[in-house]
């Protein structure tokens, strides 16, 4: 039997295409490209938005326009020219649908190939889905379940129109308009997202769950959720992203708002599949997403990702431990394959007492990918008991491709205990020796490895998303993950 | 031109330090020779400074430490007063009991009577002399400043590059006994600026220990910006030690710049114990295989002092290695700062570098800023990195007190054992001895007991 090797699975990875590459043809409601004030009130009005909200973009726009693309971040890429993309995009078969059967058959297929068949996913309950593509809701199931219980599940848009009150107190509490370039920017021109609402003492009976896509070409993807979880409440939502495989590099970026009341706690969970380009680095989507939560008194809040697709990633899943006995969680795997770059980490911020938090990051790259940790874990001086775990490990696969870490820690309360620990490494000879010697092939050993690997994180997946995820690194790492 | 300037840019107080050292450096051409070859590296290193200025915290490497309150005194470039100091007054500085090489700059001015040079076998002399002398001409030529960057400060430094220490060990020399480099800042300027510039050339399979210390006699406020070259031939050892207990008004920045070739060891020791601010970069870039790197640094500091180590280790080629181990101990208002870096280049596979920083804060008002990055391209490396941040355990100082170990002897005993792998690399017994002295006077304590 010919030995399957380290190599080996380097000339898989190199030749394995994009298997979600494919593009649905749907008539779009495409604005021109650019972007101006008139734009930004064009989308305002499009949506049907109140006054208010129209003024709240225009205010983040003319913040934006002062404002200077980042630059530090360890990636290099083609700045994208902001006037030469379209700010909205939307499929033109409106109104909603009331049912499944009255969605246009295309985009059926579309899932149907993406693996989440809505039928499917309708009968194995548990999962509500609120689909989106290109930037609005198209089908939104369960919803009556969940009014039920109270909750509030719907796109913003819907939810500017029939629950201002809540939209208007806390959005952009979290992520000022203002906070960064593309915070500002999506401020400016989102076109829709996801808003969920869980009343006083409400245990979300299912996992909540929105599916991105980026469909049209040329149009960028300006996704906003709100997610707000109110005294001892309890949320699970997941995120999952897959994009058709395109030339030009498409740019996505999204603001997520977490808010978790008294003893609330709120699990977010990121599968990111995005087209990463092809095997030369042309294309790819680029991501620069701005995600913060924030705890109140005995809050948690815990954040989940698998990143396995994007040219570009530049994402900073971050909690804000505001109230005292607040807990922050982030888990994430992060896979780079052939030119693809990600700059991801998290920001850990303890103000209130007895905090914690606790970070688990794995990074895998392979091919000629750069793979980067940035973190930041500040104590405040009246954090007192505050403690922090943070450990980042990264795995290279070949000698073409980078890992780096960077993580910033600032402490200014003596009673903090904060622990850091990194390590880089490759696949070893001796483990998968270790492997081959009790009857596993390598081929299963590194499998094996790299399960074991990102084990710590997979866990934290809720089981369907598990599931998916598992696929995913199967995508970018063929063959090594069983 | 330069007048120009200044009436288009605000006036500041840093403004004002820069525009002076750029004025004079005029004057300071005159003072030395212009057709000597360092004259050309010289005019270009200013004309860095001038480009870049003072670094500011917008830069990465500076986020931590702002220089602004040291860079707004009226610091004097050149000493106009030379004051002669007794051997007695400054005894205690020196590592006093052991026999060793001495060069002794007061103001940054040669004092002969207080060191000890050779010329016999190795060159243990000056900077200025090596500069001039003709027979030092080649080495110059082949090191001078040439591990050292163009960033600003180094620039500055290397502008008015004129004295310090020289040292030369040729091939297959053990240098007998250890090397003190003390440069004293005596205070009759109001405030002395001092710019030593130091090389350090160890030949193949030659060994030389060296103690460097920088250490004002006055209340007024000194700024030393030191620059250290270092160059460990194949097979070479340095053995290189940094004490840094300065007055609360003394300022250093202290750059250090190693280049090793194969198989050869350099360790540099850093003992940060006092000083208004302290800034260690401290770089050591790996030219050759199998060669071993050591960084270790132990601060103890209070008040409002500030400490910054900041290190970078190049892994070139494979199957090196390198060890960091900083400890710090902050209390009062203190700040520290570790900012360590290590790269790994796509070549340089097996390599295994390890680094660690611990802290302990003991006061709410101390600060911490930590920051350890890798930068890996290569696959098949062992590289890690920990860090922590955290307390004496209230059950070892239960232990200690039930034991009648009275409570501040207790954390002191424990903050000891907790720096005690840093000084376990000491080769100096002696000056081992005195470091443990210096902690526990810091910790202010009496151990009572030899460690």
């Amino acid at each position: 039997m010919p030995k399957y090797t380290e190599d080996d699975l380097r000339e898989e990875l190199k030749t394995k295409e994009y298997e979600y590459g494919f593009y649905t043809d749907i008539e779009s409601d495409t604005f021109p490209i650019g972007l101006n004030e008139e734009i930004v009130r064009a989308i305002s009005k499009k949506k049907e938005e109140p006054e208010w909200m129209t003024e709240w973009r225009l205010e983040a726009f003319r913040g934006w326009k002062e404002m200077i693309e980042p630059e530090w971040a360890n990636v290099t890429y083609k700045k994208p020219d902001f006037q030469a993309i379209s700010y909205y995009s939307a499929p033109n078969k409106k109104p909603k649908y009331e049912s499944l059967d009255e969605v246009d058959p295309e985009l059926l297929e579309t899932f149907k190939k993406l693996g989440i068949s809505l039928d499917e996913q309708k009968k194995l309950a548990g999962v509500a889905m609120d689909v989106v593509v290109d930037s609005v809701s198209v089908a939104t199931t369960f919803k009556k379940t969940l009014a039920e219980k109270g909750i509030i599940f719907c796109s913003i848009s819907e939810a500017i129109k029939e629950h201002p009150e809540l939209v208007k107190k806390y959005i952009g509490t979290v992520v000022p308009p203002k906070d960064n370039f593309y915070a500002a920017l999506n401020s400016a021109v989102f076109s829709d997202g996801s808003f969920c609402y869980i009343p006083k003492g409400v245990r979300c009976p299912m996992e909540l769950s929105t599916y991105f896509r980026i469909n049209q070409a040329g149009t960028g993807q300006f996704e906003r959720t709100l997610v707000v979880a109110d005294k001892g409440s309890y949320v699970s939502y997941l995120e999952g992203c897959t994009a058709p495989s395109r030339d030009e590099n498409q740019l996505h970026a999204a603001v997520v708002e977490l808010i978790a009341l008294d003893d609330a706690e709120i699990k977010y969970s990121t599968v990111q599949n995005w087209y990463p380009g092809n095997a030369k680095g042309q294309g790819g989507v680029f991501n620069f997403v701005t995600k913060r939560g924030l705890c109140e008194t005995n809050a948690k809040i815990s954040w989940t990702q698998v990143e396995t697709g994007s040219a570009i990633t530049w994402k900073y899943p971050s909690c804000i431990l505001k109230g005292d006995n607040s807990v922050g969680e982030f888990y994430s795997i992060a896979v780079t394959n052939n030119y693809q770059q990600a700059d991801t980490g998290t920001k850990m911020i303890h103000l209130g007492k007895n905090t914690k938090s606790t970070i688990i990051s794995k990074g895998i790259s392979a091919g000629r990918s750069q793979n980067s940790y940035r973190g930041l874990v500040q104590v405040g001086s009246r954090a007192a008991n505050a403690r922090n775990f943070s450990q980042c490990d990264s795995l290279l696969m070949g000698n073409e491709c980078g890992a780096h870490t960077f993580p910033y820690i600032e402490a200014k309360n003596q009673s903090a205990q904060i622990e850091h620990e990194a390590t880089t490494s490759k696949i070893g000879e001796d483990q998968i020796f270790y492997c081959n010697q009790r009857g596993i092939d390598t081929e299963k050993a590194i499998a094996l490895i790299v399960n074991g690997f990102s084990k710590e994180v997979l866990n934290k997946l809720p089981m369907e998303f598990a599931v998916e995820a598992q696929k995913l690194l199967e995508i970018s790492l063929e063959g090594s993950v069983g | 031109m330069t007048g120009l300037k200044k009436k288009q840019m605000p006036k500041t107080e840093t403004m004002d330090l820069k525009e002076k050292l750029v004025s004079s450096f005029m004057v300071f051409e005159d003072s030395v020779d212009v057709d000597s070859p360092v004259h050309e590296i010289r005019s270009e290193a200013i004309k860095t400074f001038e480009e870049k200025g003072f670094p500011s915290k917008k830069e990465e490497a500076w986020k931590y430490t702002s220089l602004n309150s040291i860079l707004k005194y009226d610091y004097s470039v050149f000493p106009k007063h030379e004051r002669a100091i007794e051997y007695s007054e400054i005894k205690k500085y020196f590592i006093h009991d052991i026999d060793s090489y001495k060069i002794v700059f007061i103001d940054g001015k040669y004092s002969s009577h207080l060191s000890h040079t050779t010329h016999d076998g190795i060159d243990v002399c000056l900077m200025s002399a090596a500069l001039t002398k003709p027979k030092y001409r080649l080495v110059i030529e082949n090191y001078f400043n040439k591990v050292a960057p163009s960033d600003s400060l180094t620039s500055l430094n290397t502008a008015f590059s004129n004295e310090g220490a020289y040292i030369h060990i040729p091939k297959g020399k053990v240098v007998e006994k250890p090397i003190q480099i003390i440069h004293f800042a005596t205070g009759a300027e109001n405030a002395l600026l001092l710019q030593p510039r130091n090389l350090v050339v160890v030949d193949e399979n030659s060994h030389v220990q060296i103690i460097e210390r920088h250490q004002s006699l006055t209340e007024n406020p000194v700024l030393t910006n030191s620059v250290t070259e270092i160059f460990a031939n194949k097979r070479a050892i340095v053995d290189y030690y940094k004490i840094q207990n300065d007055k609360e008004n003394a300022s250093l920045i202290d750059n250090t710049y190693i280049k090793q070739k194969q198989q050869s060891v350099a360790k540099v020791h850093t003992f940060a114990f006092g000083g208004k601010m302290i800034r260690n970069n401290l770089n050591f870039y790996q030219n050759g295989e199998r060669i071993d790197s050591i960084l270790k640094g132990v601060t103890v500091i209070g008040n409002k002092q500030h400490v910054d180590h900041n290190t970078l280790v190049m892994h070139k080629e494979p199957n090196c290695e390198s060890h960091q181990d900083y400890k710090g101990i902050f209390g009062d208002n203190a700040t520290g700062v570790f900012n360590g870096k290590i790269i790994v280049e796509k070549k340089a596979q097996k390599t295994n570098a390890f680094q660690a920083n611990n802290n302990i804060l003991l006061n709410d008002k101390a600060s911490i800023n930590t920051k350890p990055q890798l930068e890996i391209f290569a696959d098949d490396v062992k590289c890690s990195h920990g860090c922590t941040i955290g307390q004496i355990d209230e059950s070892a100082l239960f232990y200690l007190r039930s034991r009648g170990i009275p409570k501040k002897e207790a954390k002191a005993l424990l903050m000891y054992a907790f720096s005690n792998t840093v000084l376990d690399s000491v080769k100096i017994p002696e000056l081992k001895a005195r470091i443990t002295k210096l902690i526990a006077k810091k910790l202010g304590v009496n151990i009572g007991f030899n460690l």
